[in-house]
């Protein structure tokens, strides 16, 4: 559920873009990587709602804010493309090592998801990194932007790597995995790929929290409002 | 023979015309407006259809929405490549259309106002389209035929969604069928004018038959597409809001009424409902882009001299 999330409003976030992007390869890029999402939620929440007799759509439109266990850091706002990039390329690192881990989970359906994402995801990284590379080291305007972007961006990092009693039963279970053993690797790539785009590891240690529970920004009922709209006014329609 | 005959003969014979060959200065000119009209047509049609992409009712109808907005975006990119064989930059393209010297096809200008009109645009406008681009398939420039029969293989598939759509409202609840009913009625009339004048007002339309870039007449391509729609539209249980449309067993043809060519040109100067609203988004996301394109542009010249070093 939480994997599906994350992936449903990050891809609901992707599609605001179409249309605006910078430039054509772009738009079409930016499209790529909310269909890949979005695929990804249909099974994970596909997969949740066999377990709890609900289909899909019941779970991405039926349920309010406070039921959503997508991480705080999916649904902060696109604002400009630096920011849209920042967002993507932090969590594209983390996806990539927690799809890593879960593709040898216990559970052969979560596995089986996570091999199949996996791949896309590979591409949406290296995606992500080639733009902190190239505003990081562009010119001195995307330079700023890039460096205010991961500033503002960082402290809804710090949840990722968060472990809670359900993350802890499942890895015991062999189902997920050790988040928190993840943070390493991840700082390590994000320095990496920072220096090399001339760009700071944000210094900032206080870390927000709350989406994993279901405390989310003032963002996650807006994008609510605006993409459950119509199963909302229509009950029970068939569409 | 002159040059102008010599070309003037491969058209004749079917012989497809290449980038490096020679060609009429009359002949690139009406090719280049024609490819860059049809490109930025695919580019501006993405915000109609963006408009309902965060609020698609269904994960499966907004996955469907999103490749289809996709796919147009591509067809913008094919066309742009096939106009740049005639030796126009897509900056220059660009810059034409955000000062308002290219046109794009005006249907983009009417307002999604409901679900039902990303069904509606599927049916008719996509349905249209591909009236439009089979036809071109056999035109006489090679790189526009061939970027014409890449795309008619995406476009049943538009099509196809839209009439989905359509199809599951009409079966659905009351308020859903007046959806789309309410939509049929906005669309019908706008999907009739993209086939454009009647050729006897249309300006180049001779010229334009001669070079083979134009195959079938409007008139002609307008009938063919009411010919295949209303059937479509009668299956769906829609009243078409015109009523002098009959089916005419003499002409074999349906007959159907006169199109509102006074909202045709205002649209066309730019006072539909929409104009202003799309042109600026589009600039905007141009200009909000620039220093994106300028940061790429500088990295690539950077690492470019690393390399060389
Ligand atoms: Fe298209
Ligand atoms: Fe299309």
């Amino acid at each position: 559920m939480r994997l599906g999330d994350n992936a449903l409003i990050l891809s609901q976030r992707l599609g605001e873009w179409c249309g605006h992007g910078p430039v054509l390869e772009e738009d079409i890029a930016l499209t790529n990587v909310a269909l890949d999402l979005l695929g990804q939620a249909r099974l994970w929440l596909g997969y949740a709602g066999e377990l709890t007799g609900r289909d899909e759509d019941q779970i991405a439109f039926l349920r309010d804010a406070g039921e959503f266990r997508n991480v705080l850091l999916v649904e902060q706002p696109n604002g400009d493309f630096a920011h849209t990039m920042a967002r993507q390329f932090f969590f594209d690192l983390w996806h990539r090592l927690l799809l890593e881990k879960l593709s040898a989970s216990k559970d052969e359906r979560i596995g089986g998801i996570a091999a199949k994402a996996l791949k896309e995801v590979a591409y949406h990284r290296r995606r992500s990194t080639d733009w902190i590379l190239r505003l990081g080291d562009g010119t001195e305007e995307s330079h700023a932007r890039m460096q205010q972007a991961a500033d503002d961006l960082w402290m809804y990092t710090g949840e990722l790597f968060e472990m809670d009693a359900l993350d802890k039963e499942m890895q015991q279970a062999g189902i997920g995995c050790d988040l928190a053993a993840l943070r390493e690797p991840w700082l390590n790539e994000v320095s990496r790929v920072f220096r090399e785009g001339t760009l700071e590891v944000p210094k900032q240690s206080w870390m927000q929290r709350g989406g994993k529970r279901g405390i989310h920004s003032e963002n996650l009922g807006h994008i609510l409002a605006e993409m459950q709209f119509l199963q909302r006014a229509y009950p029970g329609a068939k569409w | 023979m002159t040059p102008d005959e010599i070309f003037q003969d491969r058209i004749d014979r079917g012989i497809k015309i290449e980038p490096k060959d020679y060609m009429p200065e009359g002949y690139r000119k009406t090719l280049i407006r024609q490819i860059s009209q049809h490109a930025h047509s695919e580019i501006v049609g993405q915000l109609p259809e963006g408009n309902w992409i965060t609020r698609a009712p269904s994960l499966r109808r907004k996955a469907i929405l999103l490749a289809k907005v996709q796919d147009e975006a591509g067809h913008g990119l094919y066309l742009y490549s096939a106009a740049e064989t005639l030796g126009v930059s897509r900056d220059q393209m660009i810059a034409d259309l955000h000062s308002g010297k290219a046109k794009y096809s005006s249907i983009f200008n009417y307002p999604t106002l409901t679900w039902a009109d990303i069904g509606a645009i599927g049916w008719l406008v996509d349905g249209a389209a591909i009236i439009n681009q089979i036809a071109l398939c056999r035109c006489s420039y090679g790189p526009y035929a061939r970027a014409m029969v890449r795309i008619c293989k995406e476009e049943s598939f538009h099509q196809r969604q839209g009439y989905e759509i359509l199809l599951t409202l009409c079966r659905g609840t009351k308020e859903q069928k007046a959806m789309a009913q309410d939509a049929l009625n906005r669309w019908w009339w706008p999907s009739l004018m993209m086939f454009g004048p009647h050729d006897s007002e249309s300006p180049h339309a001779e010229q334009s038959t001669k070079w083979k870039i134009k195959i079938v007449s409007n008139d002609g391509l307008r009938q063919k597409f009411v010919d295949q729609t209303v059937p479509q539209g009668e299956y769906l249980g829609l009243t078409f809001p015109d009523p002098k449309l009959k089916w005419n067993a003499v002409r074999g043809h349906y007959d159907f009424g006169e199109i509102d060519w006074q909202e045709f040109k205002n649209v066309i100067q730019g006072n539909g409902p929409c104009n202003r609203d799309r042109l600026r988004a589009r600039i905007e996301a141009h200009e909000q882009g620039a220093w994106v394109r300028e940061a790429a542009m500088a990295y690539a010249k950077k690492h470019e001299n690393k390399a060389a070093a």
